[in-house]
């Protein structure tokens, strides 16, 4: 099961024939993903490392049938793509871009009110299905499969997420990073819902950072939804107030979107919150500990990789 | 990046929006020229800086004659301002603004920015103008209107009455009111403004709106097409931050002694968080990004090294497409071209992380390996305390 992307996920790259593009997707490709192809209207016709470049993507999904996109198109032209692959009725579009400005995504948020696309990104690693296949560009070889949902808006905290699951024998079913940009698809809350309702998945890990009031919410529909244990990390608990912390959408303005805030909206929901990103895999064990009575980790001993 | 307030009432004029007459003066010799050049004989000379609470801090004077206004331009220009907003040290004055006073009988407060959760751009207004509206929304909520336009769309009259409404404004300063409102949305949308805020919007004795402050910020990601705005994205950025920017890096000073080199926003501020946890202080902020080469790592090194209260550096890497055991050399290479001093501590995860440590331990240099990123904090925070 997993969520977002399988076996039978068709993916293409909007802009395949840049270097960032070029090499994700052939990492993408080795991991497992069935790659169909890729755009890029002036070298329609031509190929790339085996696979067709197409001049649009209507006609990269006529030919091949693609469902998924993975965007590497730069900023300035990056909502448009988005916005064409929609057109063109792919359903999972993934933007890993960053830098689009915000008058942008209201554009593309408008546009896909009218369309049943999902979005995820801009500005993230992209989605990881453990030991199935891979859309973005997070470092496949971390990942093992099993029973962690995990859905961040950080990339190499996603990475650390992972790696740390992996590492106490739990595994992933589906890794999810969402971005760290002020507007983006897929929030916090629909991913959840996602892992709550996969079978497969039987905890979720929610990593968020200061910004916005996507964890808030998350915090609540967890507390009236989720049965599955969960926990979290909060990163930006140190971080001045006003200061834009890297990610566009990482900034505390006035008294809201603090790190405190969430944490505490986390804790109420009856979320295990860690205090330390080391502490992340570890929280996760004791969560799942709790809610089944069993330990279900590498050194069940002392719980402690 | 934010506007001052000389370059943002630029932009209000430009929209066609009713701001006070106004010149700016970037020294105090300029001012009689400045004060032929103008119809007005009695106004404010107002400090430009990238903060609010100017007036209680003595960054606003009014002036009555000409040689009052050179001695306040002449005071204020180049001065440290410390207002409540500002640290200790307050914010250096850019320039002047020289404004003609206005006769205001009632204060109001107007606002566009971004709700992110709503996604939506949000109009606030509020009949509290001239206070801190963030004390407004926490003591009397009830006091300020949230209106939300339909995106794409120009301003639904019954959007602008309720303003009116609001504020109790009826006739023509309703029409006035509805006017301001849809040029200041335009302007915000044109603009890729991310907020842009109006306080106080004045009601004058002649029964006029004016736009008396404005703050204005603008998308960073989208200053590649506002050069025209007459901003400038450096202006509140130190050298080091300016520097750190052209390598693809992402810096912030801070004040403590711990300097931070981590790849990805999320993890460096993971990484300070951490340090922060267990007793330390970070000296700063800094994404070396998802694919340093060894370059921007020497760089990033001389940056942070450049910080006199840096005692000791924690690196913390996660090599994910690049590989633990080029980080390393990378470090390495870095460290010996740079001449480092001070103690490291490197925590490396991911691909070929063993081989890395390895490379790492047989150095010979003073770099100290850590396991992970609390271990790396702890070790980091435990040198400096020696």
């Amino acid at each position: 099961m997993a969520i977002l992307v399988d076996n039978n996920t068709k993916l293409i790259t909007q802009g395949i024939t840049g270097k960032a593009g070029l090499f994700h997707t052939l990492r993408c490709h080795e991991y497992g993903t069935n790659v169909v192809g890729g755009v890029n209207p002036k070298k329609a016709g031509t190929q790339i490392e085996g696979f067709p470049v197409f001049g649009n993507v209507k006609e990269a999904v006529n030919q091949t049938g693609a469902n998924t996109t993975m965007i590497f198109v730069p900023a300035p032209f990056a909502a448009d793509a988005i916005i064409e692959a929609a057109d063109a009725g792919i359903k999972l579009i993934v933007t890993i871009t960053e830098g689009i400005p915000v008058r942008d995504m209201l554009d593309v948020h408008e546009y896909l009110k009218k369309s049943d696309s999902i979005l995820v990104g801009p500005n993230c690693p992209g989605i990881t299905t453990a030991d199935v296949a891979k859309v973005g560009i997070a470092p496949g070889f971390i990942h093992k499969k099993g029973k962690i949902g995990i859905v961040s808006r950080s990339g190499t905290l996603t990475y650390e997420a992972v790696h740390q699951t992996t590492l106490t024998g739990l595994g992933q079913t589906t890794a999810v990073g969402i971005g760290g940009d002020p507007i983006h698809g897929l929030n916090h809350i629909d991913v959840i819902k996602m892992f709550n309702d996969d079978p497969e998945t039987e905890g979720i890990v929610l990593i968020g950072e200061i910004g916005g009031s996507d964890e808030e919410e998350a915090a609540e529909y967890i507390k009236s939804n989720v049965r599955k244990p969960v926990s979290a990390f909060i990163a930006g608990s140190s971080a001045p107030k006003g200061k834009r912390m890297g990610h566009a959408g990482a900034i505390i303005s006035g008294s809201k979107g603090t790190a405190e805030s969430k944490i505490k909206a986390l804790q109420d929901a009856g979320v295990m919150v860690a205090l330390t990103a080391a502490d992340i895999g570890h929280q996760m064990c004791l969560a799942l500990r709790e809610r089944t009575g069993k330990c279900h980790c590498n050194n069940s001993e002392d719980c402690k990789y | 990046m934010k506007l001052l307030e000389y370059q943002s009432k630029a932009l209000l004029l430009e929209a066609g929006l009713p701001v006070p007459d106004s010149i700016h003066v970037i020294n105090a010799d300029e001012v009689p020229d400045a004060l032929n050049k103008v119809t007005f004989t009695e106004g404010v000379v107002k400090a430009q800086a990238f903060t609010g609470g100017r007036g209680k801090a003595g960054g606003i004077k009014r002036y009555s004659t000409p040689e009052e206004a050179k001695k306040y331009a002449s005071e204020i220009i180049g001065m440290q301002l410390v207002t409540h907003q500002t640290g200790s040290e307050g914010v250096k004055v850019h320039s002047a603004l020289i404004e003609k006073a206005g006769n205001a009988i009632n204060e109001f407060y107007l606002a566009v920015l971004l709700d992110r959760a709503k996604v939506s751009p949000l109009i606030m207004i509020s009949p509290e103008g001239g206070v801190d509206i963030e004390e407004v929304a926490e003591k009397t909520p009830d006091r300020i209107l949230r209106l939300y336009p339909q995106y794409g769309k120009p301003l639904r009259d019954e959007l602008k009455t309720q303003a009116a409404d609001f504020l109790g404004l009826k006739n023509e300063l309703k029409n006035q009111l509805g006017d301001i409102l849809q040029k200041l949305y335009d302007v915000y949308l044109q603009r890729d403004a991310t907020m842009i805020e109006i306080n106080p919007l004045a009601l004058t004795n002649e029964n006029k709106l004016q736009l008396l402050d404005c703050k204005f910020d603008i998308d960073d990601n989208a200053v590649y097409r506002q050069k025209n705005s007459g901003g400038d994205p450096n202006a509140e950025k130190t050298e080091a931050e300016i520097e750190a920017s052209t390598y693809g890096m992402s810096y912030i000073s801070l004040d403590g002694n711990i300097g931070c080199m981590v790849n990805g926003a999320g993890l460096a501020m993971a990484t300070m968080d951490s340090i922060k946890h267990n007793g330390g202080e970070p000296a700063n902020f800094l994404d070396v990004g998802g694919s340093a080469t060894e370059e921007a790592v020497t760089k990033a090194f001389e940056i942070i090294s450049g910080d006199s209260n840096v005692a000791c550096i924690l690196v913390n890497i996660f090599g994910g497409i690049m590989k633990c055991d080029t980080i390393a050399n990378g470090i390495i290479a870095a460290v010996k071209s740079s001449g480092l001093k001070m103690p490291l501590v490197v925590r490396l995860e991911g691909t070929n992380v063993d081989i890395g440590k390895k490379i790492i331990n047989e150095s010979g240099l003073n770099i100290i390996s850590a396991d992970n990123l609390d271990d790396a904090a702890r070790k980091a925070v435990s040198l400096t305390k020696k």
